[in-house]
């Protein structure tokens, strides 16, 4: 250990520890500029520069670079620093006028105007290094510098073009104190409503709020680890050192015994609908933009905006987007009657905005749902029975100008209106979720003529699926909302356990076999067992059946050609022979 | 006397394929002559039916018969050799299953003599004349077999005792056949002398097959140009393959040409066109009942493409006589 003096105040810190952080340890403020903690020091910008009285020889030096040394007496604000902060910052004020950190320190030190001539009032950068020192330590890129000399100095790619070396990282941008550095989507990707905007997301992040286990992962495909073997800054940072790159992806094989299948919904893709003009304007939203638009963590706080920043006037809630539509999904989506309900009660208490409800029927089935709708009724929401038939920017009337207009046919006074609202919300239905058919042959299970997940009985067995020891549970056996879902899935959970509980498993005793010896391997059987019980076996060229997942349903004895496929009680020559007895007589 | 055993040969309805294919056996020909005594054979030697009621009941050591039955003249022969002989093989796919003679079981006398004698358009017949089984020429009685209305494999005339198909039977199972009874070394009774599997078992493109065969649209081969590697299901042309019992050594597969099912089905199959025909239907890619009805429709000759070479072995077996 080392003792120092700073301003006064005496202080033992450990070799090798600079001025800069040996002034943080005693709570002393040194102004900085070029440094970073996770970089290394530069001592560009020299405004940290501080007076030192080494063995009796006061000097000037650079606090974040200058090693502390046994007995050094530091003063950071000696008239003769101060006086040299003072010019540093001047000359870097009229290098760089608009560097918002520049000029916040010159107020500090109480420079209004720099002595020196500005040649460039909106320039930015102050040559800190931050950006090519980031380029080169963390990332590892190398792909800006600095070129030029004296006051042609600049930070650039080679020969100021874009360079192959850039990885598109966006580092520099971060590191920069001036915002010099600024980056673009060059993609030009369309932003539907500015208020909804998700912008870019860092490499390293939890998937989302409500995520189990909150735990963050590494988006290998975003993270400068993975593309130049460099950075590694959440490790140092990470004082739990809990990040390790060296973790890779794996796929887990888990024998179990029973599956429920809970792999929900997608919302309806209101693109599908152009008359409704979703994404041609920017105040048509669907339900879940809505739901991040008032929720209270959402991107304005949860207050209910227009594109423009301003609050609705009026809003229209339009029920049955893809649902109930020969076009799209014949079905009801069950849902969102109620959360149009929602919906209409959350922009009513925060909105003064008049809402206007297009429903075809009102389907208040749950539990409390009915007299909720009745609230609403009292709440003033005014409910236009009919199914809208377009939006329009159109306007017939002055009204009407700079307005969203919803044609509907209403169909309780037998008119078609119009009604001019500035935003609407497209409650869109349910669909069965993503590589849902890939689920469903994955797990042999069938879908209903609506697509989603067939269970094995509507009545008797809600739960269950064809395929022994698969449950389903949630919207993606049928729409269903929160406590329905909640039911089920203890419905299914049961169901698993029983099984489990049991300890046993009783097998369908009237199963397909395949003679090895008959077999020639055509393999017709194989793509036809419905619940792909049947396997080609490549080394002895025959088909297989598994017979614990064989149900007995004789497909594959009925196409084997050759008839080496045949089912147990109900071979050929059984069936033939009593068919003659019938004949006998 | 030769101590050499006795042997047969005899042509019912057929082409003559089969009678060729004992030709085909070109100087192993000379090894059968070497080891029996041919005592029979219109095709080729002059002994006349006299000489073989002469012999002694069960006299002939094995008897070769190919062809389908279909005459009275042939019911008798048959059955005149059964009783002459120890053992009857029926020779290739006609009289082993009544093979392409056999389609006329989708018509009858009647219906075969008024187009063969009446309406072909080659047929030149202003006075209308038609065989009679019996005439009178010059004041002699002249007789012509009779001609049934059915035609019959040979087992639903005799005794069969084994059976080489083939159309016609290839030169390897006619010798693996001559030298198992030549040592006595035969399976059980009414065995099939080839092996009791699907052709696909040797086939060379059914590793080709892909993981789902669904057909769209079923080709003809002259509709096509075939991939000579690819299996003919997965180019959606109808292959027999599946469903018919190998040992052909892939004779038309080799040619590009598609199985059409001549050696008959395997031991466990009753009827041939009918489990071809099921398992050909489960592999048609169609949802819904109108694109199956379009895909079927596509079927040229479906009775006479599925049971070209078996009908009147199968369950089916013949038309409905009409009124008899």
């Amino acid at each position: 250990m080392i003792q120092i003096t700073i301003d006064g105040k005496k202080l033992e810190v450990e070799e090798g520890t600079t001025i800069l952080q040996a002034a943080e340890k005693a709570e002393i403020h040194i102004p900085t500029l070029c440094y970073h903690p996770l970089l290394e020091p530069y001592a560009s910008c020299r405004v940290c520069v501080v007076e030192v009285n080494r063995q009796g020889k006061k000097e000037l030096v650079t606090s974040c670079n200058t090693q502390v040394q046994p007995g050094m007496v530091i003063e950071t604000q000696s008239e003769r620093a101060l006086r040299a902060r003072k010019l540093n910052v001047e000359m870097l004020l009229a290098r760089a006028p608009a560097a918002k950190p520049v000029q916040k320190i010159a107020l500090e030190l109480g420079i209004e105007k720099p002595r020196f001539e500005i040649k460039d009032p909106d320039r930015k950068c102050i040559l800190c290094g931050l950006c090519v020192r980031t380029c080169e330590q963390v990332v590892g890129a190398n792909a800006i510098s600095f070129i030029n000399r004296g006051q042609e100095r600049e930070v650039s790619p080679p020969f100021g073009e874009p360079s192959e070396a850039c990885i598109g990282c966006t580092a520099c941008a971060y590191f920069c104190p001036t915002e010099a550095i600024t980056f673009e989507d060059i993609h030009d990707r369309k932003v539907i409503h500015d208020e909804l905007y998700l912008g870019p997301s860092t490499a390293i992040r939890v998937p989302v709020r409500q995520a189990v286990p909150m735990v963050p992962f590494i988006d290998e495909d975003n993270c400068i680890h993975f593309k130049t073997g460099n950075c590694q800054l959440c490790v140092k940072v990470c004082e739990k050192e809990a990040i390790n790159h060296e973790m890779k992806e794996e796929e887990i094989e888990i024998e179990v015994g029973s599956i429920i299948l809970a792999s929900g919904f997608k919302s309806f893709d209101a693109y599908r609908i152009p008359a409704y003009g979703y994404g041609r304007f920017p105040n048509v939203i669907t339900a879940l933009e809505f739901e991040r638009l008032v929720n209270a963590s959402g991107p304005t706080g949860g207050k209910i905006l227009l594109a423009n920043g301003e609050e609705p006037k009026a809003v229209g809630i339009i029920h049955c987007v893809g649902s109930r539509d020969e076009n799209y999904n014949e079905y009801c989506s069950r849902v969102c009657c109620m959360y149009s309900l929602k919906f209409a009660h959350l922009i009513k208490e925060k909105t003064e905005a008049d809402i206007y409800d297009f429903y075809i029927d009102m389907r208040c089935f749950g539990k409390g749902y009915e007299e909720f709708y009745h609230r609403l009724l009292h709440e003033g929401t005014k409910f236009i029975r009919g199914r809208v038939s377009e939006i329009t920017d159109i306007p017939l009337t002055e009204e009407e100008d700079g307005k969203l207009i919803i044609r509907v046919e209403d169909t309780l006074i037998g008119t078609v209106r119009r009604i001019p609202v500035d935003m609407v919300i497209l409650a869109t239905g349910l669909e069965p979720g993503l590589s849902h058919s890939e689920l469903a042959h994955t797990f042999n299970i069938s879908c209903s003529q609506d697509t989603f997940f067939l269970e094995r009985h509507p009545k008797l067995a809600p739960v269950s699926t064809f395929s022994d020891g698969i449950f389903l549970a949630g919207t993606c056996q049928a729409p269903k909302d929160i406590p329905d879902t909640v039911a089920q899935a203890g419905a299914a959970a049961s169901e698993a356990l029983a099984l489990a509980d049991k300890g046993s498993f009783e097998l369908e005793p009237i199963t397909a076999e395949i003679d090895e010896k008959l077999c020639a391997g055509c393999q017709i059987c194989v793509s036809l067992c419905p619940f792909s019980a049947i396997t080609y076996n490549k080394e002895k060229h025959i088909s297989e059946v598994n017979e614990a997942l064989c149900k007995g349903c004789g497909t594959c004895v009925a196409a084997c050609p050759s008839g080496a496929a045949q089912q147990k009680h109900f071979r050929d020559i059984q069936i033939m022979a009593e068919i003659e007895g019938i004949f006998i007589d | 006397m030769s101590e050499k055993p006795k042997v047969a040969f005899y042509w019912c309805a057929s082409c003559g394929g089969c009678e060729e294919a004992v030709i085909d056996l070109a100087e192993d020909i000379l090894k059968v002559v070497e080891a029996v005594d041919i005592v029979f054979w219109p095709v080729a030697l002059d002994f006349k039916k006299s000489d073989v009621e002469a012999m002694e009941d069960g006299s002939i050591a094995v008897s070769f018969i190919n062809g389908a039955v279909r005459l009275s003249e042939q019911e008798e022969m048959v059955k005149l050799l059964r009783k002459k002989s120890q053992l009857v093989v029926a020779f290739g796919t006609c009289a082993h299953l009544g093979g392409i003679p056999g389609l006329a079981n989708f018509w009858d006398k009647e219906s075969i003599f008024n187009r063969a004698y009446h309406t072909t358009p080659s047929t030149d017949n202003p006075e209308g004349v038609v065989p009679q089984e019996k005439s009178t020429v010059d004041g002699k009685e002249l007789y012509l077999p009779s001609f049934f209305n059915t035609v019959y494999a040979l087992n639903q005339v005799i005794d069969v005792d084994y059976y080489l198909p083939g159309c016609a039977p290839p030169r390897d199972l006619i010798m693996n056949a001559v030298q198992a009874i030549l040592e006595g070394n035969l399976p059980p009774k009414g065995s099939v002398l080839s092996p009791n599997k699907a052709l696909c078992e040797d086939c060379d493109r059914n590793e080709t097959k892909p993981e789902k065969l669904a057909i769209k649209d079923i080709k003809r081969p002259w509709e096509v140009i075939l991939d000579p590697e690819t299996c003919f299901l997965a180019q959606g042309v109808i292959c027999m393959g599946p469903a018919t019992r190998t040992g052909c050594g892939q004779r038309c597969i080799t040619a590009n040409m598609p199985c059409r099912g001549c050696f008959g089905p395997t031991d466990q199959v009753i009827d041939m066109g009918a489990k071809f025909l099921a398992a050909f239907a489960s592999i048609l890619d169609a949802d819904d009942e109108k694109e199956v009805a379009r895909i079927v429709e596509t079927i040229v000759d479906p009775a006479g493409t599925f049971y070209r070479f078996s009908l009147p072995t199968s369950i089916l077996r013949r038309r409905k006589l009409e009124g008899k």
